[in-house]
């Protein structure tokens, strides 16, 4: 039995919200540290909290600390020592195994959270943009109230228009594609699989291998928590929008290249299932977007190319032990719009987003380093995720096609890292025996 | 970052000296739990020595009438690992018993280790492994484990060769299914 009342909302809920803001803090001073979060805490819904009450809600918070940031709250040695290895490195560390290199290495990253400096992130969800303005003037005032804390940097959030579907920069719809846990109560759509073992995402329960993974110590800082991947990714749309136009003679052939990139129409609708026209009313179905595999139904990619991204992020029923890949995925965009026809005007504009999962090294850093980064995924030879895969202008896309397939060289990077950290998400039990400092432990 | 080298040309026979220590200090690739063994004309691979349990032969004679079994029945049960060749070999010095087991592999093992762990489970490679001494018990639950002990216990080569470097176990057979294809072909021609 899951338990909700003790589950940090972002696991298991998506707020509906059209804006947020994210606030990145340090601790100068470990009692002002525990006087911030004793007093942000009562303010963190439990998943059970969001659901009872999320029509008449504004704004949902969340937090979450570094490894550093849980020193820096008092946490002791013996306990740090229990988190797993890649946790306690930091992102940064791992920076050249996750592609993190050349114009996406940390040194670049434009929002202090390469440093070990970084201790905490505040994620402010809320439904429209006077309600974030309410909640950033209520949080300016608790960290003034608190010693030694203070904001490394911040971002605030932006839907894209139109705001009647959740997508990014780029135009695709997103959301599309998330795992179920089992007990949440949730049902997955068509084609999504069954639900998912909790222990693959939340910390205290059995996951897909049958066991109960090992846990960070005490029991009472990791059971319910989780951790998390933040990525702050640049979306260069005007170089998108570009090279549509160099590779597509039409408006529909330019669309046809977008969707091969991504494995689904922009509209959503999977090339699979639509893979000569697209079809928006297949893309806003949840009851069928999701309801294919490519084993037998496109294994030479002649619909999905093997490269696309979506192909990479979840290659279905072609990758041994995919539950225990599975990732969840939270986040919204930021920037200002660029509408179709302006050009580029130069301002960073793209995705802020969580990658939640049990075990950072075997579900994200795997995805990271194997699926989108590997240049021989699928045989390919010399590609990486056309999306977010590092690329440095030598690489390829090839799209399978009849008599002869399509390669195009020297693909340019849609998008750039800006910033990225990993975070442990604690519990609300946890996050209360954080509060109480060392002499809790 | 993961990723093979550039395409090399399998028509033309290539070695490699590997320097002490299995790595070039100047290229060395960062892997999830560790650097990466370089990629060599003769692919990726391992060669993993360790001493047996006293008195536990027979056990190993057994796991290979099972694997014989279990390949025989299920062809693709080791698919994801990306191989060519496995090698098990047993060897006595100084009056114990030594496994040496050795893959050849087209890509390198931190990439897949979770999913080798879990297939080395379901297939019972593992049965030789818990034989060996100072292997940890908990392996099941503790890749970081498992995977020190893979680490600690390999050998890397000094010198490698192939007589068709870097050509692939999957673009062997796409060419031996072209090959199969074309006799047919002209059969059907006759």
């Amino acid at each position: 039995m899951l338990e909700f009342d003790d589950i940090q909302h972002i696991l298991l809920t998506r707020a509906p919200a059209l804006t947020g803001r994210y606030e990145f803090l340090t601790f100068r001073d470990s009692v002002g540290g525990r006087a911030w979060l004793a007093e942000i805490l009562e303010k963190v819904p439990s998943a059970k909290n969001m659901r009872e009450s999320v029509d008449k809600e504004k704004r949902w918070i969340t937090v979450a600390f570094t490894w550093n940031g849980l020193r820096a709250l008092g946490v002791g040695e013996a306990t740090l020592a229990t988190f797993p290895e890649e946790f306690r490195q930091g992102m940064v560390a791992r920076a050249e195994m996750l592609g993190d290199t050349g114009a996406n290495d940390p040194s670049r990253w434009v929002d202090k959270t390469a440093s070990s400096d970084l201790h905490a992130i505040a994620i402010l969800f809320a439904r429209d943009a006077t309600e974030r303005g309410r909640c950033e003037i209520e949080h300016q005032k608790l960290i003034a109230e608190c010693n030694g804390v203070e904001v490394l940097s911040t971002l605030d959030l932006e839907a894209t228009p139109p705001f009647d579907y959740a997508h990014d920069h780029f135009g695709y719809r997103d959301r599309l594609s998330q795992p179920v846990i089992e007990g949440s109560g949730d049902e997955p759509t068509p084609g999504a699989g069954p639900p998912l073992k909790a222990g693959e995402f939340i910390l205290g329960y059995p996951d897909e291998s049958g066991v109960d993974p090992p846990l960070p110590q005490p029991e009472a800082l990791s059971r319910n928590g989780s951790f998390m991947a933040y990525r702050r990714l640049e979306e260069h749309v005007g170089k998108f929008r570009d090279f549509l136009r160099e590779n597509g003679k039409t408006p529909e052939e330019q669309e046809l290249i977008a969707a091969k990139l991504m494995g689904r129409w922009r509209s959503g609708a999977p090339l699979v299932l639509a893979p000569e026209k697209d079809d928006p009313e297949l893309g806003a179905d949840l009851q069928r977007n999701n309801n294919f595999n490519y084993k037998n139904e496109d294994p030479q990619g002649y619909a999905v190319p093997l490269g696309s991204h979506m192909r990479r992020m979840n290659p279905r029923d072609t990758a041994a032990n995919i539950n225990r890949r599975r990732m969840i995925r939270r986040g919204a965009t930021y920037g200002p719009y660029l509408p179709e026809g302006t050009p580029d005007d130069g301002q960073e504009r793209g995705i802020a987003a969580f990658v939640i999962c049990g075990s950072l090294i075997r579900q994200y850093e795997f995805a990271q380093n194997v699926w989108i980064n590997d240049r021989n995924f699928h045989e390919l030879g010399n590609e990486r995720d056309p999306i977010i895969g590092t690329q440095d202008g030598t690489l390829e896309f090839k799209i399978p096609r009849r008599p002869i397939r399509r390669k195009i060289t020297g693909l340019p990077a849609f998008t750039t890292v800006r910033g990225g950290a990993y975070f442990f998400l604690p519990g609300l039990k946890a996050l209360r025996w954080l509060a109480a400092g060392p002499k809790a432990s | 970052m993961a990723g093979t080298s550039d395409r090399k040309d399998w028509t033309k026979p290539a070695a490699m000296a590997i320097p002490k220590g299995g790595f070039f200090s100047d290229k060395i690739e960062k892997g999830r739990y560790g650097p990466i063994f370089p990629r060599t004309p003769a692919c990726y691979g391992f060669s993993i020595l360790a001493k047996i349990i006293t008195g536990r032969e027979e056990v190993f004679y057994e796991y290979a009438r099972n694997i014989e079994k279990t390949i025989a029945s299920q062809p693709d049960a080791l698919a994801v690992l990306k191989l060519h060749y496995l090698r098990w070999v047993l060897f006595p010095i100084k009056g114990d018993t030594y496994f040496m087991y050795q893959g050849i592999f087209d890509t390198d093992f931190d990439k897949y280790t979770e999913d080798a762990i879990a297939l080395f489970g379901a297939t019972g490679i593992t049965t030789v492994f818990e034989n060996l001494e100072d292997f940890p018990k908990d392996w099941k639950t503790n890749a970081p484990a498992f995977i020190k002990f893979v680490r600690d216990h390999q050998c890397p080569s000094f010198l490698e060769y192939g007589e068709y470097p870097y050509a692939t176990a999957d673009e062997i057979k796409k060419a031996l299914r072209v090959k199969a294809s074309l006799s047919e072909m002209l059969d059907q021609m006759q």
